[in-house]
């Protein structure tokens, strides 16, 4: 690949901009751009045409349960899938298409420019090296550091997180350490390659109510210090409302809607999302009957025609299995894959 | 009215030993913990891993015997595990648990296992039995069809489904429920928890309801119990609590849930986690991480004490009681 000029990482404001669009203004504001993003293990779909950007330095907050292909989208952006997948579409970082690459390339990529975390810190660490090591290891992959700089670097990098009595620390195994500050140290590794996007697949949903809260924290603090894009997956729609300015919200492979966070919560366009939102129990105000969904995600191998919802839907009509809707405009910045919603007057922008 | 369920002064001490040639450590994994429960309510047991809650619900079921303090259901004292009498008394009370996959045999069809109490039980014949597991798969909203099917071939939902049905088959007057529906999506959550407080209203059910999960526990309960490290620090009702919390640690718990929609409100992050519970802090467990802790908290560990609106909080800054702290 060209390779490079083009991946050298260094610090924000010198970045080289691979601008080759005419439209220059929106790709240098556009970090990561996932086109029509289709995976599919062994013919059953799991992705079934995602699009999705990521601006620099925003929030994004991508929601939906179990199967969804909330994980899946990320994993195969960054080429992180199983060989048995087969997924097409495009994925460009700042324009390079990242489907294509080569190895040598996404090994740069990922952990540099791009970093992930996972919910189960424990088994993302290696349990047979000090954590010191591990992220000394991230800093001479990604930075070329070694010895007392990439200590002294890991050091500064777990002052940052928050990792009381760093210095020590940096010797301890993961086994010695809670779920919270194996968290922390994978957001320090994640870190350590100085990413622009960093990708974290429901990094508290593992920990406790008060360390979620804590590493929700420090993952907004980061976000605004070292201006990087953060992507949060979750499964858990107040985490995402608390932490994201945008929300992206999945079902059976799709997005069926998009919007900034506030207008999500308040008008949500979709009949998927507005039975979330029904099904989750308040913390305040009056007791009141859950709404739940009736039934279940459809077995991916076996979806409906159309919208895959629409089974599910008490706004249902025949022409929902017609086709697959497409995202339409249903207010400002706002999307949604609901035939409704062309019926429906748009809210004011 | 008798209380259905009532644990007086319960404390359960595991011996827990570091490493391969440490020391043997005495861990209060419950200590002192008062509750009591009617019958047809649920009190809802809310902390973080470790709190205790988990054994607290064993204890509660008589799985494993307090080392102080005394359970009594229906007024008598909690037979010994194992024991013929306690063997009966467990058709009466029942658990559920998080992992319905693990709860169940794989080898069986859902029908046998729906049946299997009523087996151990010795209820009614075959035919009155194969009548009442085809009512129970009804009552959980499962169909008819699911009966000869294995575990793995049901959702996470429908699992859960079964093993309450399972768990109902004997018809108990109480049921532990241990995070039932915390490995389940958010709209299939929504329906297993309708569906426990309909089976509660028309059964007259009284459960145990423990989870990490505030929103879930506010939803189903009449009364709450927040613990920390063994100990309940406030308990009282739920709307009182969720609303205005007055412990440090329940305030810092209640406002660490971010809801959507909701303006955010201040949120208190608290430092450090909790301690090993082998490694107890002296007074006020909570007064390492507590924002507001003064002298007394780092001696003396709070007793609960009623406050005007009827709940209690073990907090020697709580209103009422702040004279103390001074």
């Amino acid at each position: 690949m060209e390779g490079g000029s083009v991946l050298r990482h260094g610090l924000p404001g010198e970045q080289l901009l691979p601008l080759t669009s005419a439209d220059a203004v929106s790709m240098a504001d556009t970090l990561v751009s996932i086109r029509d993003l289709r995976v599919a293990f062994g013919g059953v779909p799991a992705l079934r045409g995602v699009d999705l950007d990521v601006r620099r330095g925003e929030a994004v907050g991508l929601v939906g349960e179990s199967g969804c292909g909330k994980s899946v989208t990320w994993l195969a952006a960054l080429g992180l899938l199983p060989a048995k997948a087969a997924v097409a579409g495009q994925v460009l970082l700042d324009g390079q298409d990242l489907l294509g690459a080569s190895p040598a390339t996404l090994d740069r990529i990922r952990g540099g420019r791009i970093a992930m975390i996972f919910q189960d810190p424990a088994s993302a660490l290696n349990p047979v090296h000090r954590v010191g090591r591990q992220v000394e290891e991230a800093l001479r992959l990604h930075r070329g550091m070694a010895g007392p700089a990439a200590r002294a670097e890991a050091r500064r990098l777990f002052d940052l997180v928050g990792i009381p009595d760093a210095g020590r620390r940096l010797d301890t195994y993961p086994h010695e350490m809670s779920g919270g500050q194996n968290q922390r140290v994978m957001i320090a590794m994640a870190l350590a390659g100085q990413p622009e996007l960093l990708v974290a697949d429901e990094p508290t949903t593992a920990l406790d109510a008060t360390i979620q809260a804590q590493i929700l924290d420090l993952l907004r603090r980061l976000q605004a210090e070292t201006g990087m894009a953060l992507v949060l997956i979750s499964h858990d729609l107040g985490v995402v409302a608390d932490m994201c300015s945008r929300v992206g919200v999945m079902y059976a492979g799709r997005v069926v809607e998009q919007a900034p966070a506030g207008a999500l919560f308040t008008h949500p366009a979709h009949p998927y999302t507005v039975g979330l939102l029904g099904a989750l129990p308040d913390m305040v105000g009056p007791r009141r009957r859950l709404s739940a969904i009736p039934g279940g995600v459809p077995e991916p191998w076996n979806l409906p025609p159309g919208c895959a919802f629409a089974p599910r839907c008490d706004h249902a009509s025949p022409a929902c299995a017609a086709a697959v809707p497409a995202l339409q405009p249903a207010g400002d910045r706002h999307l949604a894959a609901c035939i409704r919603v062309n019926a429906r007057a748009p809210e004011p922008a | 009215m008798t209380d259905l369920l009532e644990l007086a002064g319960v404390s359960r001490v595991y011996a827990s030993r570091r490493g391969l040639i440490g020391r043997a450590v005495a861990v209060r994994a419950v200590d002192d913990v008062s509750l009591r429960l009617a019958a047809g309510r649920t009190l809802g047991i809310v902390g973080e891993s470790g709190c205790g809650k988990s054994t607290t619900g064993r204890l509660a079921l008589g799985l494993e015997r307090p080392d102080q303090g005394i359970v009594r259901f229906e007024g008598e004292p909690m037979p010994a595990p194992g024991s013929p009498v306690w063997r009966r008394l467990r058709a009466r009370m029942q658990l559920v648990y998080q992992d319905p996959l693990g709860a169940m045999d794989r080898r069986l069809t859902i029908a046998t296992q729906i049946e299997e109490p009523l087996v151990i039980h010795d209820i009614g014949n075959a035919a009155e039995r194969r009548d009442r597991v085809a009512a129970l798969l009804r009552d959980v909203g499962l169909r008819p069809d699911h009966a000869a099917r294995h575990p793995h071939e049901l959702s996470g939902g429908q699992r859960q489904r079964a093993v309450l049905a399972r768990a109902l088959a004997t018809d108990p007057a109480l049921l532990v429920c241990d995070e039932p529906v915390s490995a389940l999506d958010v709209s299939i959550q929504a329906q297993v928890v309708n569906m426990l407080t309909d089976l509660q209203q028309a059964r007259g059910i009284a459960m145990l309801f423990i989870s990490h999960d505030l929103k879930v526990v506010r939803q189903v309960s009449h009364e709450v119990a927040v613990m920390y490290l063994g100990r309940t620090v406030e308990q009282g009702d739920p709307e009182a609590i969720f609303a205005d919390p007055v412990h440090p640690y329940s305030r810092a718990l209640v406002s660490a849930i971010p809801v959507p929609g909701a303006r955010r409100r201040e949120r208190i992050v608290l430092t450090g986690d909790p301690p090993n519970p082998a490694d107890r802090p002296k007074g006020c467990a909570f007064h390492p991480r507590c924002p507001v802790a003064v002298a007394a908290c780092r001696v003396e560990t709070p007793a609960l004490q009623t406050l005007p609106d009827g709940r209690e909080v073990a907090c020697h800054l709580a209103p009422g009681t702040i004279r103390k702290a001074a």
